[in-house]
């Protein structure tokens, strides 16, 4: 090498050395972004979130009065379900605000108690029929208004016009707050409830549970076919057939489709054509199980895959058929990875919301479904039911049901890894 | 008897087989002084299989046909004035006669009463002729099976040929997932294309499904002119595009070249992260802090924007197509053989200039396709536009404005309180077979292109 | 059961390099050099000049740190993670090593050929003029298209290739193709060029081809070449460095490696009794 070229390139150097440094720069940043989405999306759900796990709880003196609940002094259990809770409810707030006028404030001054007030006092007058005609001390669960107020939600120094909640109201809040009447709870009801239109009753075990069928449904059918499909294309298709590669191009082609498309699907065929009733955890779990097959196809696969031959020509090599060879031998070797994949896309099956719009399991629904057949929705789809509410204390529980749901995702694929790790061979 | 009755009772059999089976082989085995040709426990499989399956599959093959048999029964049966409504009017109609017959309450119409009574009759009747026939079959199956027992019989190559059977038919159902799906959109589009025409519905301008145009059209409930529609598609594929592949192909490049071990086994699970967020949880974010986020920004800059933005749905789909593109990027990028890099490193090429030069150039078919498969994930992608991207049908390219797209107009067309045969279900049908061709093309493509690459280095 | 006791190379010492591995006019010289994979020592104090416009062979079983001590003098070895060097190696008694010292004109200055041809995924062109393009060497497209030309005609490829410039470079023969990686090696006109086992993978009359090139570009270059096969050694080069188990053992004119060993070990493996 003649000095002039050293020379040449030398002259070059810190420019060309710059922009090492500019590429790897953009590298680190392209990963940064990325966790710092991921971040902020966490931090403002969680944020935002947080707040519904608390409830508000209003102290109410009430007065279960007979006259008021139009009772004789003979009642059947009948009689005294059918009571008028309201009234006492009504009255009792009226004796704690003596001052109110009109019939607007009269009203508002109703619904600073939730609806679910009337239930509540009528499970306990029937649990307890003792308390009639007595004053009782009760804490019944606020109206949403006054939770998101307690949650620092309402601003006062807005124009009374802007508020959700008018002056004399926090007149009233001021007061019970100088009570010390209310107070903030764990939101027991958060999980023990399901849909409703009042936001301060929501809760997702409905969806709960209707996630739990659905998983159920799609477990007990995706796994064993799954599994199925894979032993038979890993150890038993004839290489060069063309009705294997057609099942492999299918696959590999399923796993890429869009979800809602497995929607029009089920639509079309299971409900339009079998008469699966819509709505119901049946018509979703089969749905979602064509939608994961392949994700439990394509993982099964590596995993039987992994298992080393020896294995399989050491037990051929004993007599055992290639039958007995594959489900004694390689499939348990192969079962960590074939559980981990499953789980994978169970996880994926749990937070799938597009299909099962499409089959109509986006109805409002109050009821915990009994069975594969009662309709129900699930997690996803209540949240987005959730989000579409305009009332603000839903997009708490919107944020508080992700959340939750979040939480399982992560268990699951914890539990996953764990899988991974506990039992992975070395060959 | 009830469909869980008969389940229990098929199960019961299969197990009665199993024993009977593997009690007879050994009976005959002693009697004939005779060894087994297999295992008893494969007489055994063999009877209960025998005994069960056959009957379950009539079973639910019944089950699955039954109620549209007895719903055209009934239709026929009823008087001509009711035959001839809309196929709408008459789903109602079965549907309270439904309701009432599982109900129990007495329906005050003579006609409606009638055809309660047909209907009970019409299960009834079908109930029993099911459970005998699965019943005969289960039992003629297991002692017609019985009866072929003999030491000689080689059971156990008989159960496996059953099991291999089982397992064709578990592969199969891709293929008849796949065929259920082309089906399940081309019928109903081709209805839809009858009384729409394929070209105003390619090329027409004006999207519009919820406006009736004039009362007595048939099928015409609004205009179908998609175009706004799929440009919509397109536009927030793009702005997704446009943020994943560089961030995806930068972080791929990062995590496979320069970064330490440790470094890498705690990004790649966290960008993998990001793939495993259910989509409903992303479009949430979008509507509720991206798209505020990106209008208070367009404010301050004097644009007014509207809170549903192509930007704000692009721009969150984008993220979350960003493992997409990394982790087949990253495995692409690692599949380059060393003796490359090592080859420039020995011309005195930097490490960026390695990359650059010789790995990415290397790399590019499995980088190509991994983004065509984010591009076929965004194309296809609902909840994220659901939420975010909002209903308005505008033909524009400008990312400030809403737009709205396929899979949008598709949820919106059958989750509302539409008639199943009405042109707007059969206008998502259609769509729905647009975004299968598409994104089918895409993936085909792609996993060529995968395979060509992977045949490359192999 | 091995008889260990009869496997006499395992007994036989080795404490220092026998033979001349020092000279006058050396282009290289390594001093105390230790080569470590983690833990695991792959070069045991290695010692040897290296002549300016000459041949080195070296040579060895398997696994004897020919091929990582070859590595050690263009800092490829940097690329590995976990490998470190201890000692001096001087090019032109400059310490390669140095923290001054830049590993990218390093390895402009000492070019390297490898085990396989590793031609880029681009064309013919693209390959020779690819360091050139990096390096800023050629000021205009002109200039470039001589530069291609020249290096292609030295390495002896010119004639096959001229028609055919812009067709991938993977699309070459074997043989081609290691000559391509040549020609892109003096296209940026290298002080010193190593060759790691640069013909183990063509058949012999590629082979041939490339040390007829190898003796040709030595009037201009220094090069050490690392090679399995004696006899191509005792063809090419002017001296010859044997290395066993890490331990550089013998150096010496190659016609007194090959006739007049003067390690047991050295004559053991050019006799054919192991390796």
């Amino acid at each position: 090498m003649t000095g002039n070229t050293t020379e040449i390139i030398k002259l070059k150097l810190a420019k060309r050395y710059a922009k090492e440094k500019r590429f790897k720069l953009y590298g680190i940043s392209a990963i940064a972004v990325s966790i710092a989405f991921l971040l902020s999306l966490l931090i403002n759900i969680s944020v935002t979130g947080l707040p519904a796990f608390q409830q508000t709880y209003i102290n109410i003196e009430v007065d279960i009065d007979s006259k008021l609940l139009k009772l004789d002094s003979q009642y059947s259990e009948q009689e005294l379900f059918r009571a008028n809770y309201s009234k006492v409810i009504k009255q009792s707030l009226k004796t704690m605000f003596p001052g109110v006028k009109g019939r607007k404030q009269k009203r508002a001054l109703r619904q600073l108690v939730s609806k679910s007030a009337i239930y509540q006092l009528r499970d306990f007058v029937i649990d307890n029929p003792s308390v009639i005609n007595t004053r009782q001390s009760l804490w019944f669960l606020a109206r949403d208004d006054v939770d998101v107020f307690m949650k620092g939600g309402i601003d006062r120094s807005l124009p009374e016009s802007d508020r959700r909640l008018k002056d004399f109201q926090l007149v009233w809040v001021d007061k019970l707050l100088a009570e010390n009447r209310l107070e903030k709870r764990f939101n027991v009801s958060f999980f023990t409830e399901s849909d409703s239109r009042e936001p301060e009753q929501a809760g997702i075990k409905g969806a709960m549970i209707g996630s739990l069928l659905t998983m159920l449904v799609t477990m007990l059918l995706s796994f064993p076919i799954g599994v199925s499909a894979a032993i038979y294309l890993e150890e038993f298709a004839p290489k060069n057939n063309k009705w294997v590669d057609l099942i492999e191009i299918n696959i590999n082609n399923l796993a890429a489709v869009p979800s809602i498309v497995f929607g029009l699907l089920g639509l079309a065929v299971f409900i339009g054509l079998f008469g699966v009733p819509r709505s119901v955890p049946l018509i979703g779990g089969l749905v979602l199980t064509l939608m994961t097959l392949p994700t439990i196809i394509i993982t099964s696969r590596a995993a039987l895959k992994a298992v080393p031959p020896s294995i399989r020509e050491a037990a051929l090599g004993l007599g055992a058929s290639r039958v007995q060879t594959t489900f004694h031998h390689v499939v348990p070797a192969a079962m960590p990875g074939i559980l981990t994949g499953t789980i994978i896309g169970m996880a994926q099956a749990l937070g799938e919301t597009a299909p099962l719009l499409m089959i109509g399991m986006v109805a409002f629904i109050a009821d915990v479904p009994q069975g594969i057949t009662d309709p129900s929705t699930v997690l996803p789809v209540q949240i987005y039911l959730w989000s579409d509410s305009p009332e603000r204390a839903f997009t708490e529980r919107t944020s508080a049901a992700i959340m939750v749901l979040l939480g399982f995702l992560i268990v699951m694929n914890f539990l996953a890894v764990i899988m991974r790790k506990k039992f992975e061979k070395k060959w | 008897m009830s469909f869980g009755v008969i389940i229990t009772a098929l199960l019961a059999l299969l197990l009665l087989g199993y024993f009977i089976g593997r009690k007879r082989s050994i009976t005959l085995s002693k009697e004939r002084s005779q060894k087994l040709h297999s295992l008893p426990q494969y007489y055994g499989y063999l009877i209960a299989f025998w005994s069960s399956v056959p009957a379950l599959l009539i079973l639910l093959f019944w089950a699955a046909l039954e109620s549209s048999f007895i719903i055209s029964a009934i239709v026929t049966q009823l008087p001509m004035h009711l035959q001839q409504l809309s196929t709408d009017e008459i789903g109602l109609f079965i549907n309270e006669i439904i309701n009432l017959s599982n109900s129990g309450l007495i329906a005050e119409d003579e006609v409606k009463r009638q055809a309660v009574s047909r209907y009970n009759e019409l299960t009834e009747f079908s109930t029993s002729i099911k459970s005998a026939i699965v019943f005969i079959l289960a039992f003629v199956g297991m002692f017609v099976a019985l009866s072929f027992v003999k030491p000689e019989m080689k059971a156990r190559n008989l159960v496996e040929r059953l099991i291999r059977w089982a397992m064709i038919g578990c592969a199969s159902i891709a293929v008849l997932t796949t065929i259920g799906i082309i089906f399940s959109v081309i019928f109903e589009s081709i209805i839809f294309f009858k009384t729409v025409n394929v070209f105003d519905f390619l090329f027409g301008t004006h999207w519009s499904p919820q406006e009736a145009i004039r009362e007595d059209q048939i099928g015409g409930s609004g205009s179908f002119g998609a175009l706004p529609l799929f440009v919509g598609t397109l536009l927030i594929s793009f702005i997704a595009l446009v943020i994943a592949v560089p961030l995806g192909l930068m972080s791929a490049i990062y995590l496979s070249e320069y970064s330490s071990p440790s470094f890498r086994s705690f990004a790649k699970p966290i960008l993998e992260m990001l793939a495993g967020i259910p989509t409903v949880v992303y479009g949430f974010f979008a509507a509720l802090t991206v798209a505020p986020f990106i209008r208070d920004l367009g404010e301050s800059f004097n644009l007014s924007l509207s809170s549903e933005s192509a930007l704000a749905a692009g721009i969150v789909m984008g993220v979350m197509i960003i493992p997409f593109v990394s982790s087949l990027s990253d495995d692409v990028i690692s599949a380059v053989p060393q003796s490359m890099r090592d080859g420039s490193y020995a011309m005195g090429a930097t490490k960026s200039e390695t990359i650059k030069q010789v790995i990415i150039p290397a790399a590019l078919p499995g980088i190509v396709s991994g983004v065509l498969l984010a591009a076929s994930r965004a194309i296809g992608e609902t909840m994220i536009v659901v939420m975010a991207a909002g209903l308005s049908a505008n033909l524009t390219f400008n990312p400030l404005e809403a737009v709205t797209t396929v899979t949008v107009q598709m949820v919106t067309l059958l989750t509302g309180d539409q008639e199943f045969d009405s042109a707007k279900t059969l206008a998502a049908f259609a769509l729905g077979l647009g975004l299968f061709l598409t994104t089918l093309v895409l993936n085909i493509i792609s996993l060529y292109i995968v395979r060509k690459y992977r045949e490359q280095y192999e | 059961m091995i008889d260990i006791e009869k496997r006499e190379e395992f007994d036989i010492e080795i404490d220092k390099t026998v033979g001349k591995p020092f000279i006058d006019d050396a282009k290289f010289s390594t001093r105390n050099v230790d080569v470590f994979y983690d833990d695991k020592q792959a070069i045991f104090d290695a010692n040897i000049d290296i002549g300016k416009n000459q041949i080195i062979a070296m040579i060895g079983p398997s696994g004897c740190g020919k091929s990582t001590f070859l590595r050690c003098l263009n800092r490829m070895n940097d690329t590995i993670q976990g490998c470190h060097i201890s000692g001096d190696i001087k090019l032109d008694n400059e310490d390669i090593y140095h923290k001054h010292q830049d590993p990218v004109l390093l390895r402009a200055r000492v070019g390297m050929v490898f085990q396989k041809p590793n031609p880029f995924p681009k064309s013919i062109y693209d390959n020779v003029a690819y360091g050139a393009k990096l390096h800023g060497l050629a000021s205009n497209k002109i200039e470039l298209d001589e530069l291609v030309e020249k290096s292609l005609i030295r390495a002896g490829l010119f004639k096959e290739v001229k028609d055919s410039l812009h067709k991938p470079g993977t699309g070459l023969s074997g043989g081609q193709q290691q000559r391509l990686c040549i020609a892109r090696t003096i296209a940026i006109d290298p002080e010193v060029i190593l060759m790691d086992e640069p013909t183990s993978a063509l058949d012999p009359i590629a082979t041939a081809v490339i040390e007829e090139l190898m003796i040709d570009l030595s009037k201009k270059y220094t090069i050490a070449i690392v090679t399995h096969s004696m006899q191509q050694a005792a063809r090419v080069s002017q001296r010859t460095a044997y290395f066993h188990m890490g331990h550089l053992v013998e150096v010496n004119d190659t016609n007194t490696v090959f006739t007049n060993p003067e390690h047991q070990l050295t004559e053991n493996y050019i006799t054919g009794r192991f390796g």
